[in-house]
This record gives structure tokens, sequence and C-alpha cells, in this order.
């Protein structure tokens, strides 16, 4: 755990160093990146640099392209499959980021406290976040059948009449997002967790004296020095819930009809399913707009929030 | 007895915050070791009784298992090693030489979702032949190993303090030197961390191969999901192939649970 006190509030702004050595020295360093340099602009630049050029082309697999303009963007905002996948996309990432968060919180105050098998249990919580999504995927959508699945079952116990999970369109957003939040609520954990190791102790101390209840300690004293790493475990959720997809797709593949069809979800059918490549390729074009945009966004959220805390 | 009600209200909250995970691992184990009869009924059964090991054994007589899981360890061992060979000395040369605008491009590879890289590369592989290989797999997967191993090693080579590098330097040592008998060893923690995450991510990683793998080139993770669509659903055989897929990522996680955790927190956002 050595490297966690310190670490996450720097990681969503990338810590190369303020000029600790003059910069002299630089060119005898590149050498040692350009391997490296070579294979990311194969897998990483050109796909982007050439999902923009397709983008402005009506592409389908085995035809050629054909030189079409902004036409991919405005027939997409006439689409209402892909402006109702945005919406889906919205509600669940609302949801996908504010649960986890709250929840993740909470865990990471209780296992801040000193107890019995707390490495153990820690281990047992993070689990979800490590395995295999379509592994637990598949698990989940056992669970979920509405005849033989174990949680109607677990329902008609306490009384509950069944549930149609994810074979409903009005329940299956919430539904998915009680698996993510099942999946992801450890990795919040871990970053509050960080936050909470590094935190000084006087503050506390001088208000027990004052007679401060633990509510108050909460919310006057821990909340303000560890909202840093809640921010940054916010910038982090968005941009997973907003990518979300093995869950998603393993569970119901966008279904009922189209009712949990994701960005992402979307994005996949018309590349992969519909072979309509320009088209699709725009599509990435606005999903990256969107990332890039929210984390800037979010990012600025943070730096102010950092700059009132001093 | 205030005291022992908190105490027991606290031992309350960890039992409800560790309950969810627990139990669908331990449903998931019991799914595995039933016998179809039971999986069905309703009431659910619970234990096992008798605990049976025919799903294990169907899911490798049956299901071709074993070439799975070699384009698993081929797939996944690639990308990690070239992912270690090309982005260790990376991140030495970025923390090094200050290449600032480089670590941001990394950070946003991270960010963007996998599926944005996949239409490119499809195209390509499909003009050079390469779709259905395991060769377009692994390159693919570089995809995920690549910037999580140089994002963590410039986090670890920042903290090697640059004194003694010069010093090795003044005694006559070029840079790669240096490099390679000075910083290396002080930062494998790092390399051990981001060796680990990179492997568990690309073990993970569902989508590429669902897009690129061919019939006997698929990864785990996409064969057991064909082999939830494409044959009656039995859901023994199909707990039991979910679960041999993640327990190396769990065995790993139990394992190393040190290190992932101080890989996560520096800066390992998850893939995808």
């Amino acid at each position: 755990m050595t490297n966690t006190t310190a670490m996450p509030a720097d990681l969503a702004t990338p810590k190369v160093l303020p000029a600790r050595h003059s910069a002299d020295f630089t060119p005898r360093y590149w050498l040692f990146s350009l391997p490296a340099v070579l294979v990311i602009l194969g897998v990483i630049v050109f796909p982007w640099l050439f999902t923009l050029y397709m983008s402005g082309h009506d592409w389908k697999i085995g035809g050629g392209p054909e030189f079409v303009g902004l036409q991919n963007f405005s027939e997409l905002f006439r689409d209402t499959r892909f402006l109702e996948s945005m919406g889906h996309t919205a509600y669940f990432t609302v949801l996908a980021v504010v649960l986890p968060i709250v929840f993740g919180t909470a865990a990471a105050l209780v296992f801040h406290r000193e107890f019995p098998f707390r490495g153990l249990l820690r281990t047992i919580f993070v689990m979800p976040m490590m395995a295999t999504p379509v592994a637990v995927a598949l698990v989940w959508t056992m669970m979920f059948h509405p005849q033989l699945g174990v949680l109607n079952y677990l329902l008609s116990l306490v009384g509950v009449g069944p549930q149609p999970w994810v074979y409903a369109p009005h329940t299956v957003i919430p539904t998915l997002i009680l698996v993510e939040v099942w999946h992801w609520t450890p990795l919040v954990m871990l970053i509050v967790l960080g936050g909470l190791a590094g935190l000084p102790k006087e503050p506390y101390e001088s208000a027990l004296i004052d007679g401060a209840n633990s509510w108050h300690m909460f919310r006057h004293i821990t909340l303000p020095l560890v909202w840093p790493f809640i921010m940054v475990a916010i910038v982090i959720r968005t941009i997973d819930a907003l990518k979300a997809f093995d869950t998603i797709f393993v569970i119901t593949q966008g279904g009922p009809g189209t009712a949990s069809e994701t960005l992402n979800i979307f994005l996949y059918l018309q590349a992969f399913q519909f072979y309509k490549i320009g088209y699709a390729s725009a599509v990435v074009v606005i999903f990256f707009v969107i990332i890039i945009m929210l984390s800037l966004l979010l990012l600025y959220a943070r730096q102010k929030s950092k700059w009132n805390a001093e | 007895m205030k005291r022992l009600a908190s105490k027991i209200g606290f031992a309350l909250s960890v039992f409800v915050l560790v309950s969810p995970a627990v139990l669908v691992f331990l449903w998931m184990l019991s799914l595995s070791f039933k016998n179809e009869l039971d999986n069905t009924a309703f009431p659910p059964v619970f234990i096992p009784n008798p605990p049976t090991l025919a799903n294990y054994l169907d899911v490798f007589e049956k299901n071709n298992f074993a070439l799975y899981l070699w384009n698993s360890i081929l797939v996944t061992g690639g990308a990690v090693l070239i992912g270690l060979g090309v982005g260790v000395p990376a991140g030495y040369g970025i923390a090094r030489g200050k290449a600032t605008k480089f670590a941001i491009l990394i950070l946003v590879a991270r960010m963007t979702p996998a599926l944005s890289y996949l239409i490119p590369l499809f195209l390509l592989f499909q003009m050079t032949g390469l779709v259905g290989s395991i060769t377009a797999l692994v390159i693919t997967h570089l995809v995920i190993t690549i910037p999580i191993i140089v994002w963590i090693m410039i986090g670890y080579f920042e903290n090697v303090p640059m004194e003694l590098e010069d010093a090795a330097r003044i005694d006559g040592a070029t840079t790669w030197q240096a490099f390679r008998h000075v910083a290396l060893p002080l930062a494998r923690p790092g390399i051990v961390v981001g060796g680990i995450l990179a492997f568990i991510f690309s073990w993970n990683n569902f989508i590429f191969s669902v897009v690129l793998g061919g019939k006997n080139s698929r990864t785990l993770p996409s064969a057991v999901y064909n082999s939830l669509t494409f044959e009656q659903i039995s859901w023994g055989p199909l707990a039991a192939a979910a679960l041999l897929v993640t327990l190396p990522v769990l065995l790993l996680t139990v394992l190393a649970q040190r290190e992932i955790v101080a890989g996560l927190s520096a800066g390992g956002l998850k893939d995808g």
C-alpha cells in the first residue's frame, strides 16, 4: 500500500515532473520511448486518424469508400435509435457513477478502521472488479432468470413478487446498473481508501475536544479532505460507465428491443452487425468528443475544488 | 453496553458490504457443482448434494476448452511480454525526458473506448489476411497492455532518485547502462505491478476476440460467451466454464493483492 497514499490524486493529471533537472538531457532519452512510439502510432494513433477519415465516407464492408462529407453526422442526429441510445447512456452513466461513489465512499470509511480479518475481507470485497466481466455477467444472467433465477426466489422469501429484471424495458437499465454497482464499487473504495490513509490526525483530536459527533467530523473534516480523491473516482467512473460494454452485451445485447442499447452497443451493432463502417466511425468520433469534453470538465471541477480548498 | 452495540453495528456493516461479492461467487460455485436437475429446480438447491464434477469434465470434453485456454495464454502472454519490452523503457524515457505530451497521449488512449480502435484494425487485418489469427489478437491486445504499463512505469521511475544514475554516469556508464543497471533494478516492483495489471486486463478482454477471433483462435471469454449463444443453455457447464475462465485472475488477486491495490491507485484505470 506504500504507493496508494499520495498517488491517486495525481492520476488524473499526468505526473510528469515539473522540471527537477534542467531539460538539456532530454534528447538522449528519446531512444527509450522510440519502440513504444512506433507501436502506439500503429495501433492507437493510426486507428484514430483512420476513424476520422472513415467518418466522412459512406463505406460498407465489401464496397469501397465514397466521400460524403458530414452526411454521416447529420444522419446520426436524425436517427432516433442513436438519440435513444444517447439517452440510455446518460441514464445509465448518472446512476452508475453516483451509486458506486456513495457506496464506495461508505465502504472506504469502514475498511479504513482496524478490525479482525480486514485484509482478507478487503480482498474479497475487491474481487468483483478483478473477475472476468463475461464470467460474472453469465452468472448474473442465470440469477435474473424469471422462473428459475435465484433472485426471484430470494425475493419471494421476503414477500416480494417476481421481478422481470432484464426482461422488461422499464426494469432492464436499473438491473444493469445493479450489476455495474456490484462490479465497480470496489474501485471507488480503493481510491477513497488511499485518500483516507493520508489524512492528518490533528483536526480530529481538536474536534473531539470541541465535542463534535462523528457525523460532524465526517461532514466537516473527512469529506473536504478526501474530496480530491472522490473527484478522481468520479472522473474514472464517468469514463468507465460511458464505455460499459461487456456486461451489457453479454446480459442483454441491448434488448429487450433496444431498451438497453447504450452508445457503445449501438456502435458495435452498426459496425459489426450491419457493417456500416462510415456511419459507425462517425459514432466513434462523437463518442471521443464526449469523453474528452467530460474529462476536461471534470478535471476543471477538480482543479477548482482544489483551489477553493487551498 | 453502548460500545457493544456499536461493535455489532460495525460488524453488521462489514457483513453487508462483503456479502454481495461472496454470494455471487458462491452461487457460481454452487451452479458448477450441481447436476442439471438441481440447477433447474425451483425452489433452487443451494448446496450441491452430492457435488458432481460432471460439469467440469463436460467443459473439457465437449467444448474445446483446452484450445481456447491455450489461445488465451498465447494472446495475453504475448501482449504482456511485448508490452513490458516496449513499455518499461518508454516509461523511463518519458519520466526522465519529461515527455509530457507523450504521457497525455497515453492517458487519452486509456480513456478511449476499445471499440474505437477496433474498426480500423479490423479493416487492416482483413486487408492483410490476419483476421482470425492469434497474431492479430496479440497486436490488438497491445492497445490494452502498453498504455497501462507505460503509465505505471512513469510513476515508478519518477520515484527513483536521479542522483544514483548521475553518479553512475560520472563513473563512466552510458545512459543505457545507467538505465539497465541502476534505474531498472530499482523500479522492479513497478514492473511486477504493471505486468500483473496488464495480464488481468488482457485476460479479461472480451470484445477484441469477439470481433477478431476465428473459430480456432478465440480467447476464453469470447469462447465461453459463444457457447451461451449457439448451444442449448445448460447452466452447470456454463458456470463451470465461467469459473475456470476467471479463476487465474481471482487467484492472482488473492496472491498479489498488495501489488494490485498499489497499481490501481497509481493510475490503473480499467481497460475497455
